[in-house]
């Protein structure tokens, strides 16, 4: 049997590796214990309680910065667009607070023009973008004021909600929409918006232009007539010049002020009901 | 007098096929005066003007219809008379939507009272001369439409000792300028007299490219008697050739700096529709109403060189030139190198409208633009010396970081890279639309800059 010899030098590396192991572990249990940060607890799990999704809509960097918010800075806890009423819900629930949500928002495009109904007066052959186009004059569209189709809005929007449709005009899917808002600030021709999900009359135009001048170009521009502002009583519809705009402070309960239109700009849509579907 | 090849070659420069017997030598017919006006109150550079009538307002020919809004900005005068019809929001020339006006001529062409002004004598004050350039509403008529006073101000520490006169001409298909020089020298030597002394420039050359001898024939003898520096410099012919930063380095051998002005170099290139308006304003006291253009294209029935007022609408030109041959698929306000696409036959001539082209069917091609295959053609034709391909790429990417190291702001929109690349790009696209975000972003840092501070 052979004596079992070990050479002083490994003994010593062993040693010296093993203590230094040890020294460092030690150094790092104690860095851990006395130099710790703090971090609150309830920011975690405020985090936990939002969507995750990171849009900005709330005006933070993503939801972790809107959890910090919420405790350090006393940011207003609705202001989760994504999450809206569950996630307002788990927050008051964590936070023990009560709040009241404000109706889910949606975006619309207020363009009903499309390949079909506006007339093009040019062929566009350059970059697919509606920011790159608007800057040399538009797509070709006749009407200044339509969707070019190109897409920015489909391309920005974090959770495709907008499609670009065989006609070429960008539809929002209301069930898929976060509200974020992302859209609104990418249309070069700002025609979309931000409406409450509830509300079924729209005015599918965003044109200045005159009756006369909208007529040559689209089917389904507003010509301002005036016939909904009358018919709704000026409740809910106003004229901005030759535009009748809704005004969705307002709701408007009888949709039948869309018949009214000789151009069927106006278009009753359930946002609810699309979502159930 | 001179006459000597340009001692310089500018970078790049293509060649194009031109075009130009279609009206090289067609006499310029003045056009007869169209029914309605409609005239854009954004053309020239900086902020349009400012409406100084109102609605069913009777106006005399020469009687300013707006003012300028601000230093670069211009005066524009009824190019005839009539009645003031609408002023509303259209489509223009320039491919975009301005305020215009729309006036319905009376047919009798009356001028508006103290109009022609009094002509000026050529050694009145500097400053009424100037000023009289001012009020005659004269841009610059090769494209850009540059108000012409602001030129002819350049501050006291910028003296300027080379006066240029661009009658270069390269883009194809145009040759208005060409006819000017043929048929109107004798003005065209008062008016670059009346600029030379105005600025007290020594030295005068008038640039012409090598494809137009009769226009240099035209010039050497009008022009010889006019004393001093004086020579004709002929200039092979390449696009863009004409283009005032690469006519300054063909002629003087000068390289203009990056984002500076040709003054920064001590020269001034006027073009040869804005020397004649210039005579115009000071010899006969004439407001800018009128400007020789080229109707042409292969489209066109009877292209023409034509002389029209500002504001006549295209359709009107059209129907003047004989209508057209076959259906035109594409119609060009400008050159088909830097013209643009016009958004309407409504729309009305402007001071820069150099020319109307009609391109049938079979000389337009729709292109699926594809990647960048790094082939490198458009650096080689770059005039500025810029890397187009990159700042495409760049643009795309909107990499602002890269365009501004790359010189983006440097870009002339000549247009050469997108004709010679073969994946099809749209270059010029490219670099108008980062172009103009670069601006909206420093314009931004600017503003937040000032508020902070």
């Amino acid at each position: 049997m052979l004596p079992l010899i070990v050479p002083l030098a490994i003994i010593t590396s062993t040693a010296v590796i093993g203590l230094t192991g040890l020294g460092c572990g030690l150094l790092l249990a104690m860095a851990a214990r006395f130099l710790a940060v703090r971090e609150d607890e309830r920011i975690e799990a405020l985090t936990e309680c939002l969507p995750g999704i990171n849009c900005g809509a709330c005006g933070m960097a993503g939801c972790g910065d809107y959890a910090r918010a919420i405790i350090e800075d006393d940011a207003p806890v609705n202001l989760c667009k994504p999450g809206g009423e569950e996630t307002l819900k788990a927050i008051c629930a964590y936070l023990g607070i009560e709040a009241q949500a404000g109706e889910r928002e949606v975006a619309l495009v207020c363009c009903g023009g499309h390949n079909g109904l506006a007339k093009h007066q040019a062929t566009y052959n350059g970059i697919a973008d509606c920011i790159a186009a608007e800057r040399i004059g538009g797509d070709g569209k006749a009407c200044p004021f339509g969707c070019m189709g190109l897409g920015s809005c489909a391309r920005i929007c974090p959770v495709n909600a907008i499609e670009i449709t065989e006609q070429r005009l960008a539809a929002v899917h209301p069930a898929l929409c976060i509200g974020c808002g992302a859209c609104v600030k990418a249309c070069p021709r700002n025609l979309i918006g931000m409406v409450p999900e509830s509300r079924k009359v729209h005015i599918l135009c965003r044109s200045t232009d005159r009756g006369p001048v909208v007529r040559k170009y689209c089917e389904v521009g507003c010509i301002g007539c005036n016939r909904c502002v009358k018919a709704v009583g000026k409740k809910g519809i106003t004229m901005d010049g030759a535009l009748a705009v809704v005004d969705y402070t307002v709701p408007i309960e009888d949709v039948s002020v869309a018949e009214t239109c000789p151009q069927s700009t106006i278009v009753v849509r359930d946002g609810r009901k699309e979502n159930a579907s | 007098m001179k006459t000597r090849a340009a001692p310089y070659r500018c970078a790049g420069g293509l060649h194009p096929v031109y075009h130009k017997s279609l009206t090289a030598a067609a006499a310029t017919i003045p056009l007869e005066l169209p029914s309605t006006l409609v005239i854009s109150l954004a053309q020239h550079l900086g902020a349009p003007a400012r409406p100084l009538v109102k609605k069913n307002e009777t106006v005399g020919r020469g009687q300013p219809l707006a003012e300028p809004a601000g230093f670069i900005s211009a005066w524009i005068h009824a190019p005839t008379s009539g009645k003031i019809k609408a002023i509303d929001e259209q489509w223009t020339a320039a491919g975009r939507r301005a305020t215009v006006i729309t006036m319905e001529s009376d047919g009798e062409d009356r001028w508006a009272d103290g109009y022609p002004q009094p002509p000026l004598p050529a050694d009145a004050d500097r400053k009424q001369q100037i000023d009289r350039v001012a009020a005659a509403g004269i841009v610059g008529m090769g494209g850009a439409g540059f108000p012409t006073h602001v030129k002819l101000s350049p501050p006291p520490e910028k003296a300027i000792d080379t006066l240029i006169i661009n009658g270069a001409e390269c883009e194809p298909y145009l040759t208005a300028d060409q006819r000017m020089m043929v048929e109107d020298a004798d003005r065209l030597r008062q008016g670059i007299d009346r600029i030379r002394r105005l600025l007290g420039t020594p030295a005068v050359r008038i640039a012409i490219e090598d494809n137009k001898p009769d226009a240099v024939k035209a010039i050497q003898q009008a022009l010889s008697s006019l004393d001093g520096d004086v020579e004709v410099m002929v200039l092979p012919s390449a696009y863009p050739q004409g283009a005032e930063k690469q006519l300054i380095y063909s002629v003087t051998g000068r390289e203009v700096p990056s984002g500076g002005l040709p003054m920064d170099v001590g020269t001034l290139v006027e073009n040869v529709g804005t020397t004649l308006a210039v005579a115009d304003a000071l010899d006969s006291g004439l407001p800018l109403t009128e400007r020789v253009m080229t109707a042409t294209g292969d489209a066109l029935s009877q292209p023409a060189n034509l002389r029209v007022r500002i504001g006549t609408p295209f359709d009107k030109i059209i129907e003047h030139c004989g209508g057209t041959k076959t259906p035109p698929a594409k119609v060009v306000c400008g050159g088909p190198m830097m013209g643009t696409a016009l958004p309407s036959l409504a729309a009305g001539v402007c001071k820069t409208t150099s020319g109307l082209l009609l391109m049938p069917q079979d000389t337009v091609h729709f292109f699926e633009s594809m990647a960048c295959i790094r082939c490198g053609r458009c650096v080689n034709y770059c005039p500025m010396r810029l890397m187009p391909c990159t700042l495409s790429e760049g643009g795309e990417a909107e990499d602002d970081e890269l365009l501004e190291e790359y010189r983006i702001l440097d870009c002339i929109e000549c247009g050469s890279c997108a004709y010679v690349c073969p994946a099809h790009r749209p270059m010029v696209q490219h670099m108008k639309n980062s172009k103009a975000r670069i601006a909206l972003i420093r314009r931004e840092r600017e503003l937040t800059k000032q508020r902070t501070s």
